[in-house]
């Protein structure tokens, strides 16, 4: 038993989080940030914070994360950190040359009151930020939230580069929330499949599942531009995909530039899909073509086929808000039975919309937002599931209550291809069923008797 | 000029001024002090290093902060202590498992390694203050464990915000009576790395845990290791041997150590210092406090590793354990020795760059030099001058501002405890006869002339050094390995191991020389370019064009 001291008996804890099912904001900015081609992420801080952020992005997506820090000492602590970050600026332009600089501040710079936007006109001021190049930046107090609301508010900073205009480009801005480089490639598949020219951000595919070529570019290919950012004004429409991670950015540049905003669910499953193409052929005023219906039809049929071993199993999931909506929803589609929920980030709408979506199910959800895993896993021991859901973390209470595990969410620091198979859309189904089969399937496999062992399954 | 053969074929002080070139002209300034070209003339010393001191601001670093060396680094591998860390979610989740301390829960069965413990801090806390949660954070950790211990880790903000956690340690520690609670003010923005971390952390333990339990230890020859800290099991292969030669270690600070044996630390006749940076200044106060003299020992590597065993033999002087380990090391060492002549053929030549910590890239130099590699550069991450130049250099280092906040405290002999484990005399016998106490020479002396060593080297500097030597092999962290592997060039983590080890010790010295084999010798490098790409011109036609 690895996590031995984990009692049955629940006890409510109003100051001890154990085992968190979040972290914090400036990892979430730093993610974000990745999506801006030509960025350089910067953490204004004392140097631990970039050094954890590097590292466990890096473990997650095993690709090159490049990002800076303005490395506070006991002096920038107490006198403040403009200096630093003027320096930091200046440093970052003359070695790296990035296109644009995404600061993000931190818990320290935060308490101490520094303020971005200021020390921002004070660099543009003293010539620190050459021309044509861009900073922008994000207020990301580690004590406010989590990952998911640093996500959110960097890619609000990338929304409010938007320029006024009064011109339309036909384009449709999607916000994708926080999923996988390969997530993102493929709702830019989807869209172009039904022929709606979209800009997506951020966009992190071709930035963190690059290639191996020998040649090691800091700033990949990939990206969302900054000129594709300022435009972002000219576009007919705005699909933010999570309440969490994309609506704030879509509601700023509706209410900012008249970009009219539709909030949808990220769209992993069969229902969050459908919604997610139905509402950009609506607003790009299209028709879909039969390859996505084709598509669509696919997945429905590996329902029909699978669903016999998915049927009243009941399941455990932990993870961010945006992911485990429509994760819920499409494990209720499958007659699968999600009793325990846990986020970690804040928010009361989770849990209502946890009870929402199960409400019809004939089974009782335990819900909790701010919750932790110490309390998922009390949950577990009390009653057991047959599949936990979530990121690495999880793998110890799956090997003590040896329930089978599907990894799924930030971060995956133990298994690998994460960054390269997609999850949303209808493909993304297909990936998750097979996944979620395979493991239910091996677990069978491993525990019947000799004489209840089949070839056919 | 140095008639010495060069290992490298390419001027140092070209590569130095390549390095440097880039920078704006006060980086460029600083940054030259800290990359030294070891030896560079025939008549002259080595330059002076300058080392531990601030990361630029804006320039990519490998560093991390005092938290990280505190928390992640010294007390992560304790394994029955509640760590309890006051502050924002961030510190507490990024240092949750992440070093790959390895652990057994022993009979005991009391490990809380696997948890992650956080007062999860929001704004109203920072806004009226954290003691309050801290306190009741505490009260909650205690009802539902019990454990002996619970230390408390400070992050920024708290101490921006002048929560005073050592007052609240007291009165929960006073308030149970049966369980130690302290804590430390391990600030990320203190001092200028993770080594004022391991700084602060040590002080505490040595403070507030060591000499604790009175009862004596029962064990022929006893010692404590210091700077360990059972990475991919390091450890285990450590104890292993020791055990093996009849060897008690009473203490590993910090690799899979419990409560308990920091307390009975002072039982022990003699410390043992791995990793030097780390943990030097417990083995001065053990030897101050309580009589206990020290080595520096090295177990990274099959030669280091019998030498360092012959060594304490030599200290405790007893033919019997004398005997023994000869014994030992005749027995382990033809494996390792099959092994590395096998690896040998293909590595022989081969070059290496390590960039790790504060000890590291010392210390895997002799597991290259036994399969024929050469570390043509290396540095310390955070290491101090006298990791580089050896401990002569200490009186000579002037201490900064940013060393000044770290707190050194102040030891004398314990009235009760103290015990001088060899008398004058022996201890002068042992030193004529070659033996040397409290003795470390530093990284510069065992790098070839022409050499280059940076401190502090940074993701920009890193890239360039690949680019232009071109190594088979490059040494670091997770933040650094796929950008040199982008490169095309092999990269082994050397503070996680990737997912290996153990690397200590004898089977740890089979368990690298076949990691490193496999690594320098992966096809997948050879894949870079496609054959369209390698050779674009059209040269044949298919017979059916």
């Amino acid at each position: 038993m690895l996590l031995r001291h984990t009692p049955t008996e629940i006890k409510d804890r109003k100051s001890l989080v154990i085992n968190p099912a979040k972290t914090c904001q400036p990892i979430g900015a730093m993610y974000a940030a990745l999506g801006i081609h030509g960025c350089l992420p910067h953490s204004h801080g004392s140097q631990g914070c970039c050094a954890y952020h590097r590292s466990m992005l890096t473990r997650h997506y095993k690709e090159p994360v490049s990002a800076a820090t303005s490395s506070f000492t006991e002096g920038a602590s107490v006198f403040g950190g403009q200096a630093n970050l003027l320096q930091a600026i200046n440093n970052i332009f003359t070695v790296y040359d990035p296109e644009v600089i995404a600061v993000h501040t931190t818990c320290l710079s935060e308490t101490i009151g520094d303020d971005l936007n200021q020390i921002r006109t004070k660099a543009i001021k003293e010539g620190k930020i050459p021309e044509g190049k861009t900073m922008i930046g994000a207020p990301t107090p580690s004590y406010v939230g989590s990952h998911v609301t640093g996500f959110s508010n960097m890619v609000k900073a990338m929304a409010q580069l938007a320029e006024p205009t009064s011109e339309k480009n036909g384009k449709v801005n999607i916000i994708p929330g926080w999923v996988e480089p390969c997530d993102m490639e493929e709702i830019k598949r989807l869209s172009s499949l039904i022929g709606v020219d979209i800009t997506l951000f951020p966009d992190t595919s071709g930035v963190l599942n690059g290639p191996l070529s020998g040649e090691y570019k800091m700033f990949p290919d990939g990206g969302v531009t900054v000129k594709e950012l300022k435009e972002t004004s000219k576009a007919i429409g705005t699909l933010a995909l999570g309440e969490w991670c994309s609506a704030d950015a879509a509601r700023w540049l509706d209410s900012k530039h008249k970009v009219p905003c539709t909030v949808l669910d990220m769209p992993f499953g069969l229902s969050a899909t459908d919604r997610f193409i139905d509402v950009l052929r609506t607003v790009a005023g299209v028709s879909i073509p039969d390859s996505i219906s084709f598509e669509r039809g696919q997945l429905v049929d590996l329902i029909s086929d699978m669903h016999q071993y998915f049927y009243g199993k009941r399941v455990a999931i932990y993870g961010d808000p945006d992911q485990l909506i429509s994760m819920v929803e499409f494990l209720c589609s499958i007659d699968m039975c999600p009793v325990y929920v846990v986020t970690g980030t804040p928010g009361k709408k989770f849990e209502k919309r946890i009870k929402e979506i199960t409400k019809d199910m004939p089974f009782e959800v335990k819900v909790k937002a701010k919750g932790d895993m110490f309390l998922l896993h009390q949950w577990i021991k009390n009653e057991p599931v047959d599949l936990l859901i979530g990121n690495t973390y999880g793998k110890y209470i799956a090997r003590d209550e040896d329930v089978p595990f599907l990894r799924w969410g930030f971060p995956i620091v133990d298994r690998q291809g994460h960054q390269y198979f997609p999850t949303v859309g209808y493909k993304g189904g297909l990936r998750l069923l097979e996944k979620i089969l395979g493991l239910l399937l091996d677990r069978k496999d491993r525990d019947d008797s000799e004489e209840k062992f089949e070839l056919v399954l | 000029m140095s008639t010495t053969k060069k290992v490298v074929q390419w001027d140092p002080a070209d590569i130095k001024e390549e390095l440097l070139k880039k920078y704006p002209p006060k980086v460029a300034r600083k940054r030259a002090k800290q990359i030294m070209i070891n030896e560079a003339t025939e008549s002259e010393a080595p330059p002076e290093i300058v080392a531990n001191v601030r990361t630029i601001p804006g320039i990519i670093t490998m560093r991390g902060c005092t938290y990280a060396g505190c928390k992640g680094v010294i007390m992560g591998p304790t394994r029955d202590i509640v760590n309890i860390t006051h502050g924002p979610i961030g510190c507490g989740f990024y240092s949750w498992l992440t070093r790959r301390n390895q652990t057994s829960a022993g009979p005991d069965g009391e490990n809380y390694m696997p948890y992650c413990f956080s007062t999860d801090m929001q704004d109203q806390d920072i806004i009226f203050g954290g003691e309050k949660k801290l306190e009741a954070a505490i009260q909650e950790a205690y009802d539902l464990f019990h454990p002996k211990g619970i230390c408390i880790f400070s992050t920024c903000p708290v101490g921006l915000i002048g929560d005073d956690i050592h007052a609240v340690a007291r009165k929960m520690k006073a308030k149970f009576g049966d369980c130690n609670v302290f804590g430390f003010s391990c600030e990320g923005y203190k001092g200028v790395s993770q080594s004022a971390g391991h700084h602060i952390a040590n002080n505490q333990v040595f403070t507030h845990l060591v000499g604790e339990n009175t009862e004596p230890k029962e064990g022929e020859y006893k010692i404590n290791l210091l700077g360990e800290y059972n990475i991919g099991g390091d450890g285990f292969e450590i104890d292993r041997i020791f055990k093996k030669c009849g060897i008690t270690n009473l203490a590993t600070f910090s690799g899979n150590s419990t409560y308990d044996q920091f307390a009975s630390a002072q039982h022990a006749d003699l410390s043992c210092v791995m990793c030097h940076r780390s943990i030097n200044y417990v083995a001065d106060m053990l030897e101050t406090k309580y009589g206990i003299p020290w080595i520096k020992v090295n177990f990274i590597g099959a030669t280091s590793t019998a030498k360092s065993l012959r060594k304490i033999g030599e200290y405790f002087g007893d033919k019997k354990l004398i005997d023994r380990i000869n014994e030992v090391i005749a027995e382990e060492l033809p494996e390792v020795e099959a092994v590395a002549a096998d690896v040998r053929s293909r590595t022989e030549g081969k070059t290496a760059m390590m960039f790790v910590g504060g000890s590291r890239a010392h210390h895997y130099q002799d597991l290259f030099n036994e399969m024929g590699m050469k570390t043509i550069s290396a540095g310390y991450e955070f290491g101090h001058r006298d990791d580089y130049e050896g401990r002569d250099v200490i009186p000579d280092i002037k201490v900064d501002a940013d060393s000044r906040n770290i707190e050194e405290i102040e030891v004398e002999a314990d009235e009760a405890l103290y015990r001088a484990r060899k008398t004058p005399e022996e201890i002068k016998a042992l030193e004529e006869s070659g033996f040397q106490f409290k003795h470390y020479e530093g990284l510069n002396p065992d790098m070839d002339k022409g050499t280059i060593i940076v401190d502090d080297l940074n993701q920009y500097e890193a890239e360039k050094l690949v680019e232009l030597m071109k190594p088979d092999l490059f040494c670091a962290g997770i933040k650094e390995k796929y950008s040199i592997q982008k490169l095309g060039v092999p990269m082994k983590q050397l503070h996680s191991y990737d997912s290996g080890g153990p690397y200590a010790g004898f089977q740890g010295a089979i368990n690298f020389y076949k990691e490193i084999d496999r690594l320098v010798g992966s096809k997948v490098w050879s894949y870079m370019k496609a054959p369209w790409q390698e050779n674009p011109e059209l040269t044949a036609t298919f017979v059916w064009e």
